[in-house]
C-alpha cells in the first residue's frame, strides 16, 4: 500500500520493542466480540490510475457548468479564478498545515488570516472580521445567536428575501433555545415593512442585499429603526463581488455583516466547501463567534500574529463559549485572500462593473421576449424573471439546449405556488455574448 | 473599622459600614497569570449572593466572579477595562473590581477570614 | 525589523531584513501602488446602472499588486509554516497524516469542482452517485444503518447528532435536560450540548483514565438525554467498558453520542455499530485525510441508529428508480417529515467527499485496516520508547496516541509549553499540549500511520534528548525556545489585551 511506510520487518521489530507478539495484543481493550477478525467486505486497495479512472467516470456523468451556458446563482456564483490562486493554495505549507496553534512555525497561515480579516472588514465597511466560518448560511445563524447574546433578547425578524437555506439554518440552530424566528413571506412584488415588526424583544433584523430575488436594499432607514428600538441590524451578502459596485452594509449602519465568500477565489464545488464571512463592530468583538487572528510581537520585537481572544471559544469556555464552532475554512480564506490581492481596488471594481453590465444586457434582452418579465427595480448581477409557465419545467427543457438557465424559485420555496413561474437568473463575467444568445434563442423556443 | 473577608471562589470583600469593595485574591491572580480582560457589572445592578457578576480572563483561561454577598452594585473599576494588568500588579488594591452596597450583612458570617482563606489555598498552588 | 542571526556568538544584521532564504515579508496592504492590478479584465460595457441609487461612493481600500508580487508574497509567507509534507506533526487528537495528491487532482475535475449546487439533478447524477457511494463506505465501516452527509466539520456533526437526539426525545414527548460529558471531552461537546438547550454534567474518569462506570450510573436517570463520549478517548485509550456504558445509557432511556474524532484508530478493526452507540460523527479531514488546510475546511458526516434516522437533517440523497434524487424539503412521502431541519447551505462538503472517497478507494478494506493497525503500532512504539523518561499518564497499551503529563518536569523549572517550543528547534511540530484537561501539563502524541520507523526513531531520540536536558536543569534553553524558528516566542498577552485584528495603515492601536 503506497501510503504506508512499514515493511513487515519494521512491524516485527516495533512489536518486539513494545514487547508484544501480535498487533491485536494492542487492541486488548476492545471487547473481544467486537474486534473484527478480518477486513470488511469492501474492495481492496487500488493503484492511483485505477482510482482516478473510477472517479473520473463518475465526474463524466455530470454536466459541468462550464460546459453549458450557465446562469445559475442563488448564493453560489461562477467566476473566473486566476491560475495563481489554485497554485498558491496547493503549496504544501498551506495545504498540509493544521490550525496555527504554534505561532512560531505558523506565521504563513496567521499573516494571511490577518490580511483576510482586513479585506473582509474593508469590503463590508465594518471594523473587525473573524477568520471565517463554515459557509454563509451557518454564518447567518451565528450572527443571530450573537445578536441574542449582545441584546439578551429572544427574537429575530428575517426578511422575506433572505436565502431560504440561511433562514433554515438560523431556525435550526435556534430551535432548542428560548428564541423565536419570525420569517417573512417571500414575495418579490412587495417590499417588507420590517421596521414595523421590531419590538422590545427583537434582538436583530436580518436583511439580505442583494436579496434572493436580486433586489438591492438601502439599509439606512432600517438601521435607524432597529437602533431606535435597541435591536441590531444583520446584513447578509451572498455575492461578495457586488461590494465592488454597491455601498457597503457597514456604511449603511449594519451591526453585523455576514455572507458567502465563495464567489471570490473559490470554485462552485457543488455547494461546498464554501467560506462563511463574518464582520462586526469593534465593540462587539468579544461576543463574536469563531477563530480570530491578532497582531503582536515576538520576543525580539518582530511583528507577528497569533490566534487571540481564545477565551470566547469552546476549548476554553466549553458550554459558555460564543459558539461550538472550532474550525474555520482556512484554505478557502486563502483562496479568497489571494484572488482579492490579485484583483485589488481596480480589479474588483471592474469585475463588479463587468458583472453588472452583463446582467443589465441580459435583462434587456430577456424583457424583449414575449411573456417574460423582469421583476426587479434594482439588481447587481442576478434578477428574477416571471415566465408564462412553471420555471422548473422551463429549466428542465433548456438543459437539452445546453443551457443551465437559472434557479427556479420553487426549488427553494416549494410551498408557495404563487412563486412557481419565477426564475432566478444570474450573469457573471464568465458569460460570453454567445452564452446570452444561446439562452435567448433557446428560451424563445421552449416558451 | 474595615474588615476583609474571602470566598472559596477566591474573591475578597473589604467591608466598611454597609458597603464592600470586591476583587480577586492575590492567589487567584497568580493562578490565572497575565490578565488580559475584565468584564465588570453595571452600577445599579441588584445581585444575590453567588450570582455570576463579572468575568476575568487570561490568555488561556476565563473565570467567573461571583457576588460574595447580596446587594446593589454602586461602582465598578473602569480602569481595569483599559489596563487589566492592574489586577496582576495590585490584586488587593488598585485591581479592585466593583463596590457593592450590602443588603444582608448576615451573609458575611458565612465567608472566610484571612487565616481560613490562607489555610484553604496553602495546599493548592 | 531585521531578525538578528548569530555567527560565532556575534549578531549578524542584514540591511534587507532578509536572512538568506528566510525572507521578511510585509502585509499586502504595505505593497500597495494605487492603480496597479494583478488581473487583466475587459472594458465593461456602458450600461445605465440598475443599482437603485446604491452605487458605491467611497473607495474600498484594497491594495494594488501585480501577479508576480502576489505569488511571491504568498510563497514567502508559506515558508514560515510547518506542514505535514515537511515533517512529523504529532498533534494528538488532530491526526496529521499524509494528504495524497491524487485526491487533490480528482477534487479539481470539472465534473466535480465546476458543478453548481442548484443544477437540475439530471445533470449531477455522477455527483450524487459519489455521495451515495461514500455514504455506503461509511455505513459499512461503522456498521450503522443511516448517515447524514451535510455537516461541515466535526463540531457541526456533533450539533447534527445532538439535534437528532433532542428531536427524537421530543417526538416521544420526553423532555430531558441534561447531557453527560466526561472531563476529558473536547470543548466542542459541552458547547454543542448548550446550543441544543441542555445543561451539562461532567462524569469523572477512574484512575485508568476511563469513564468511571459506577459514577456514570449514579448520574444517569430520567432527566438525562444523552452521553457524549469520545472513543477511543482523548487520552488515547479504548473505553473497554463501552458495551456496559451503552447498556446503562439505554437502560436509562438516554442516547449514546460517540465523538468519532479518533475513529482513525479503529477503522476496519471495530465497527462502532457493534458497541451500542446511537450516533457518531466522522471527521473526514482526520480519518480519511482530507487536508487540514491551516484550519479547514473539514467535513463531518454523522452515522445514525434507526431510532434517530428519521430526524436527520436535509438535504439527503435517495435512490429513485434508476437514478438518484436529492430530497431538499420535509416530505411525508420521502420520510423526511420529522427532519430537524437544515444545517447549512446546499448539500455538504462535496470537495471533501471526493478526496475522502479517493482515500478510501486507494486504501481499500485491507489498507484501511492496516492503516489503523500501523497508527496504533506507531503510538505504542513511541510510548514504549519514551515511558522510562517521560511520565506516562495511564498504563498502555494505548490506541493511536500516547498521553504523557508534566510529572517528569516537576522541579526542573521547565513547563510543557517550554518543552513543546524546544521541539520546534529539533525540527518537529510540537504535540498537543494541555489537552486533555484530566492530567497536568498534558502532552498528547499522535504519530499516525504515515511515519516510518526511521522517522519515529529520530523523533524519539529528540524527545529523549530534550527530557534529559530538562532534567539537567537547562532552564534558560527551554525558556528561550524556539531559538531557530522563523519567529521567536510571540506575546499572546499583548495580543489579547489590546486586540489589533486588522491592518489600519499607520494606526498601530485598533482600540476604538
Amino acid at each position: 500500500m503506497r501510503y504506508l511506510p512499514h515493511t513487515p520487518a519494521d512491524r516485527q521489530a516495533m512489536l518486539a520493542a513494545i514487547g508484544v507478539d501480535r498487533i491485536d495484543e494492542l487492541f486488548v481493550d476492545v471487547p473481544a466480540q467486537a474486534l473484527l477478525p478480518k477486513a470488511l467486505d469492501l474492495p481492496n486497495h487500488a493503484g492511483e490510475m485505477a482510482v482516478e479512472q473510477n472517479l473520473a467516470a463518475l465526474a463524466a456523468r455530470n454536466v459541468p457548468a462550464g460546459a453549458a451556458a450557465c446562469f445559475l446563482g442563488a448564493g453560489a456564483y461562477r467566476h473566473y479564478v486566476p491560475a495563481a490562486v489554485d497554485h498558491l493554495i496547493q503549496r504544501s505549507e498551506f495545504l498540509t498545515a493544521y490550525t496555527p496553534y504554534q505561532p512560531e512555525v505558523s506565521q504563513g497561515t496567521l499573516q494571511y488570516l490577518f490580511e483576510f480579516q482586513t479585506q473582509v472588514a474593508l469590503l463590508t465597511g465594518m471594523e473587525v472580521a473573524n477568520a471565517s466560518m463554515y459557509d454563509g448560511a451557518s454564518a447567518c445563524a451565528e450572527a443571530v445567536l450573537m445578536a441574542h447574546r449582545v441584546t439578551k433578547r429572544n427574537k429575530a425578524v428575517l426578511c422575506g428575501g433572505l436565502h431560504p437555506h440561511y433562514a433554515d439554518a438560523t431556525a435550526t440552530v435556534t430551535q432548542f433555545i428560548n428564541f423565536d424566528v419570525d420569517r417573512r413571506p417571500a414575495d418579490p412584488s412587495v417590499a417588507d415593512d420590517l421596521a414595523a415588526l421590531i419590538d422590545d424583544d427583537t434582538a436583530c433584523v436580518v436583511v439580505q442585499t442583494p436579496d434572493l430575488f436580486g433586489r438591492l436594499h438601502d439599509l439606512r432607514p432600517l438601521a435607524e429603526a432597529a437602533h431606535a428600538k435597541g435591536a441590531l441590524l444583520v446584513a447578509v451578502v451572498t455575492e461578495f463581488v457586488s461590494l465592488g459596485a454597491v455601498t457597503s452594509p457597514g456604511e449603511m449602519g449594519a451591526d453585523i455583516v455576514v455572507g458567502e465568500g465563495q464567489s471570490i477565489g473559490n470554485a462552485l464545488n457543488f455547494g461546498g466547501p464554501y467560506l462563511g464571512l463574518f464582520a462586526t463592530r469593534q465593540k462587539f468583538v468579544r461576543q463574536m463567534p469563531g477563530r480570530v487572528c491578532g497582531e503582536t510581537v515576538d520576543v525580539e520585537g518582530r511583528r507577528g500574529y497569533v490566534l487571540t481572544l481564545s477565551t470566547r471559544e469552546q476549548h476554553i469556555r466549553r458550554e459558555k463559549a460564543t459558539s461550538n464552532i472550532c474550525t474555520n475554512s482556512g484554505l478557502c480564506c486563502l483562496a479568497f485572500c489571494a484572488h482579492l490581492a490579485l484583483l485589488g481596488e481596480v480589479g474588483l471594481r471592474r469585475l463588479a462593473q463587468l458583472n453588472h453590465g452583463r446582467a443589465v444586457e441580459l435583462a434587456e434582452q430577456l424583457t424583449a421576449l414575449d411573456g417574460v418579465d423582469v421583476l426587479n427595480d434594482s439588481f447587481f448581477n442576478e434578477f428574477t424573471l416571471r415566465l408564462p409557465r412553471p420555471a422548473a419545467e422551463v429549466v428542465s427543457d433548456l438543459v437539452g439546449h445546453g443551457v443551465l438557465a437559472g434557479v427556479p424559485v420553487s426549488r427553494l420555496h416549494p410551498d408557495d405556488p404563487g412563486l412557481d413561474n419565477l426564475l432566478l437568473v444570474a450573469a457573471t463575467e464568465t458569460n460570453s455574448d454567445e452564452d446570452v444568445a444561446v439562452f435567448i434563442d433557446a428560451l424563445r423556443e421552449v416558451l | 473599622m474595615s474588615k476583609i473577608y474571602y470566598t472559596e471562589d477566591h474573591e475578597w470583600i473589604l467591608v466598611e459600614g454597609d458597603t464592600g469593595i470586591c476583587g480577586i485574591s492575590e492567589f487567584a491572580q497568580e493562578q490565572l497569570g497575565d490578565i488580559v480582560y475584565v468584564e465588570l457589572p453595571e452600577p445599579g445592578t441588584t445581585v444575590a449572593q453567588n450570582d455570576e457578576l463579572a468575568v476575568v480572563e487570561s490568555v488561556k483561561a476565563a473565570s467567573e466572579i461571583y457576588a460574595p454577598v447580596s446587594g446593589e452594585i454602586i461602582a465598578s473599576n473602569e480602569d481595569l477595562v483599559e489596563d487589566p494588568a492592574k489586577v496582576n500588579a495590585d490584586a488587593m488594591g488598585d485591581g479592585w473590581f466593583f463596590k457593592i452596597r450590602i443588603s444582608n450583612a448576615k451573609e458575611l458570617e458565612g465567608l472566610l477570614d484571612k487565616a481560613a482563606y490562607d489555610a484553604l489555598t496553602a495546599g493548592q498552588s | 525589523m531585521a531578525k538578528p542571526g548569530m555567527n560565532n556568538g556575534q549578531t549578524i544584521e542584514t540591511s534587507s531584513g532578509h536572512r538568506g532564504l528566510d525572507l521578511a515579508e510585509p502585509l499586502i496592504f504595505e505593497l500597495d501602488a494605487p492603480g496597479r492590478c494583478g488581473v487583466d479584465l475587459p472594458e465593461p460595457s456602458q450600461v445605465s446602472s440598475r443599482l437603485g441609487g446604491l452605487e458605491r461612493q467611497a473607495p474600498i481600500g484594497l491594495p494594488g499588486l501585480s501577479e508576480p508580487q502576489v505569488v511571491r508574497h504568498f510563497v514567502r509567507l508559506s515558508r514560515n509554516n510547518f506542514a505535514i509534507d515537511a515533517g512529523l506533526y504529532p498533534l494528538g487528537s488532530c491526526t496529521m497524516k499524509h494528504n495524497p495528491r491524487l485526491n487533490e487532482k480528482l477534487a479539481r475535475l470539472p465534473g466535480f469542482a465546476d458543478l453548481h449546487p442548484m443544477q437540475p439533478v439530471e445533470t449531477v447524477q455522477g455527483a450524487l452517485e459519489l455521495i451515495d457511494t461514500l455514504a455506503d463506505w461509511l455505513l459499512t465501516l461503522t456498521g450503522m444503518p443511516a448517515v447524514a452527509m451535510s455537516p461541515a466539520a466535526g463540531a457541526h456533526g456533533e450539533l447534527c447528532g445532538l439535534m437528532c437526539i433532542r428531536a427524537a426525545l421530543e417526538a416521544r414527548g420526553d423532555a430531558r435536560e441534561v447531557v453527560l460529558v466526561p472531563t476529558s471531552a473536547h470543548g466542542t461537546n459541552p458547547a454543542t450540548a448548550a446550543i441544543c438547550g441542555y445543561r451539562i454534567e461532567e462524569i469523572p474518569a477512574d484512575d485508568r483514565g476511563r469513564v468511571d462506570l459506577s459514577a456514570l450510573k449514579e448520574k444517569l436517570g430520567p432527566h438525562v438525554a444523552a452521553i457524549m463520549l469520545t472513543n477511543p478517548s482523548t487520552c488515547g485509550l479504548f473505553e473497554n467498558q463501552i458495551v456496559e456504558i451503552a447498556q446503562a445509557v439505554h437502560d436509562a432511556g438516554a442516547y449514546f453520542y460517540c465523538d468519532g474524532a479518533n475513529f482513525n484508530a479503529i477503522v476496519g478493526k471495530v465497527r462502532p455499530g457493534d458497541l451500542g452507540i446511537d450516533c457518531m460523527h466522522l471527521n473526514l479531514h482526520k480519518t480519511f485525510s482530507t487536508p487540514h488546510g491551516g484550519g479547514g475546511p473539514g467535513s463531518g458526516p454523522v452515522v445514525l441508529a434507526e431510532a434517530l434516522a428519521p430526524f436527520a437533517p436535509l438535504p439527503m440523497v435517495r435512490r429513485d428508480g434508476d437514478g438518484l434524487a436529492l430530497v431538499e424539503q420535509k416530505s411525508e412521502a420521502e420520510g423526511t417529515a420529522a427532519s430537524f431541519g437544515r444545517l447549512k447551505g446546499f448539500h455538504g462538503q462535496m470537495g471533501m467527499f471526493v478526496r475522502a472517497l479517493a482515500f478510501m478507494l486507494s486504501h481499500g478494506a485491507d489498507g484501511l485496516r492496516q492503516a489503523s493497525e500501523d497508527a496504533v503500532l506507531n503510538a505504542n512504539y513511541v510510548l514504549a520508547r519514551l515511558q522510562d523518561l517521560l511520565s506516562l499518564s495511564f498504563p498502555g497499551p494505548c490506541m493511536h496516541e500516547a498521553l504523557f503529563d508534566d510529572g517528569f518536569l516537576k522541579d526542573t523549572g521547565v513547563s510543557t509549553l517550554d518543552f513543546a517550543k524546544a521541539m520546534i528547534d529539533e525540527g518537529f511540530h510540537p504535540m498537543t499540549m494541555y489537552f486533555p484537561l484530566v492530567v497536568s501539563g498534558a502532552m498528547l502524541i499522535e504519530p499516525t500511520e504515515s511515519e516510518s520507523k526511521d522517522s519515529l526513531d529520530q523523533f524519539i531520540a529528540s524527545m529523549r534528548h530534550l527530557a534529559e536536558r530538562a532534567r539537567r536543569g537547562d532552564v534558560d534553553y527551554f525558556a528561550g525556545a524556539p531559538h531557530l524558528a522563523p519567529y521567536r516566542r510571540l506575546d499572546e498577552t499583548r495580543a489579547a489585551r489590546h486586540p489589533v485584528l486588522r491592518w489600519r495603515g499607520d494606526v498601530k492601536e485598533a482600540a476604538e
